[in-house]
């Protein structure tokens, strides 16, 4: 194919001048960059508001889409359930079995928990739920892994709160804006929480890899007690993440750790849930230390 | 039956009409815009996979139509996909304003074209805006490692032939003409 269009400017000195200085206006825009970037890596708050006001503009079309795309799930589901619900239907039925005498093991473990807990006098954290949302959109074109929650500062979130789904843990909310919030998923490398083995408590942090995975890495050194199929809850050291709530499957052992899988894959759930943070910290001591003396 | 009302081809119909200068000019920018917030709504990834669709079509647009966009243009439309697109803010404005740069020197230096040449330059600056990307993502404290852009990268290259053509599309139907010429 033949050049567009003949765009020398030959010794027009308008034509010159043009582009001289459409090229020192693509010099600037670069310069705006850098200086824009260094600012987002000297503080990376700086233009939280702004996103937040572009996330709250764009929610609207968000949310659209986001129940777009849980439709088009569940018309999925429902075309492949079509095929497999005689294999579900027996299955269903044996684990309803099981599951009935478990419920009431469970209830009768609940009934001790209660007791044992009263003759602690331990009570209960206020462990009632700040919002139900929606993740409307999420950073996927990124090596980031940021997801837009529906609810903000109208729902009375605040920075630092978990989020989690029925199945497990799904990140934090990282900034808080009037109707939307930006959540930080816990596949993300930025992401380190504290776990626990459910079974018998060995404690290890969880950190993304960015790629969906979860990189686990034991706090005490030495034979690695770790097996493939573990369930690593968060075990609350630290405060933010409430104890107890499931995180990641074990699925290959490494040196000093594991790769695990997340249990609840944030593109599968509906509606998450928003919880106060965990063991909020002490208040600040007063300013006078008269004051804070009595 | 008077002559202006007979049903005839497109050409027939296309006599003494103009397209319209307003969508002539602010649809390139509107797609852009769109294509930076369209991968956020498609799902909600646990891994990078859907291609930097903003960068896809601010390419497409200056390779379809060199000269459409100002070499500044990086800067507006970067700063809309920095709001977006989870990035550090700020690399957007740069990264695209350095590929618009690239490709006006691309374009003086070699401005005999075939599909394979624009794929190919596509494909240099599509792997370059990746690689920085996660580069300007790790330096503002991610850590993530370099595998991860790897199904990112093979899908942005191979989309990018449909892109350019959507744009191609997008064109046509932007300079339709069909405003009536006083």
């Amino acid at each position: 194919m033949a050049p567009p269009a003949n765009r020398r400017s030959g010794f027009s000195r308008r034509a010159q001048y043009t582009t001289f200085f459409s090229y020192t206006a693509g010099g600037l825009a670069v310069v705006v960059g850098l200086v824009l970037l260094g600012v987002s890596i000297a503080r990376p708050g700086t233009f939280a508001g702004l996103r937040g006001a572009a996330a709250d503009a764009t929610e609207p079309a968000g949310e659209v889409t986001a129940a777009g795309r849980s439709y088009g799930k569940h018309a999925l589901a429902s075309i492949t359930g079509f095929f497999t619900s005689g294999r579900e239907h027996a299955r269903l039925e044996r684990e309803l079995a099981e599951a009935k005498v478990r419920l009431v093991e469970a209830q009768a473990i609940e009934a001790e928990n209660r007791r044992l807990k009263s003759l602690l006098h331990l009570k209960g954290m206020g462990s009632d739920p700040v919002a139900f949302a929606r993740l409307t959109s999420s950073t996927s074109a990124s090596a980031r892994r940021f997801a837009i929650l529906n609810a903000g500062r109208d729902e009375g979130l605040a920075k630092g709160m978990p989020v989690r789904s029925p199945a497990g843990l799904i990140g934090r909310v990282l900034e808080v804006g009037g109707s939307s919030s930006r959540v930080l998923l816990v596949t993300d490398t930025e992401s380190l929480v504290p776990v626990r083995r459910a079974t018998d408590g060995v404690p290890a942090f969880a950190q993304g890899n960015g790629d969906g995975t979860i990189r686990i890495r034991l706090i005490n050194l030495g034979i690695n007690p770790l097996k493939k199929g573990d369930v690593m809850v968060s075990s609350g050291s630290g405060g933010l993440y409430r104890p107890g709530t499931p995180m990641a499957i074990v699925t290959s052992i490494l040196r000093d750790g594991a790769m695990a899988r997340v249990l609840a894959n944030p593109s599968d759930t509906d509606f998450v849930m928003v919880e106060h943070t965990w063991a909020p910290k002490e208040p600040p001591p007063p300013a006078n230390a008269e004051t804070g003396g009595h | 039956m008077p002559i202006g009302q007979r049903s005839g081809g497109a050409g027939r119909r296309n006599i003494n009409r103009a397209p319209s200068p307003l969508l002539a000019l602010t649809l390139p920018w509107l797609t852009i815009l769109l294509g930076s917030m369209l991968p956020g709504w498609l799902l909600i990834a646990s891994a990078p996979v859907l291609p930097p669709v903003g960068f896809l079509l601010f390419l497409s647009w200056r390779q379809l139509r060199p000269g459409l966009l100002p070499i500044w243009s990086g800067l507006p439309l970067g700063l809309f996909d920095d709001l977006f697109s989870g990035q550090p803010f700020g690399s957007a404005v740069l990264l695209w304003s350095l590929a618009a740069i690239a490709l006006e020197l691309i374009e003086t230096r070699v401005p005999w074209r075939s599909f394979l040449t624009e794929w190919l330059v596509a494909i240099g600056l599509i792997v370059a805006y990746i690689g920085l990307c996660l580069a300007l993502a790790n330096l503002a404290g991610a850590g993530a490692h370099v595998g991860i852009i790897l199904p990112q990268i093979v899908i942005s290259v191979l989309s990018y032939p449909l892109v350019g053509r959507l744009v191609a599309v997008v064109d046509r139907f932007r300079l339709t003409p069909f405003m009536v010429v006083q």
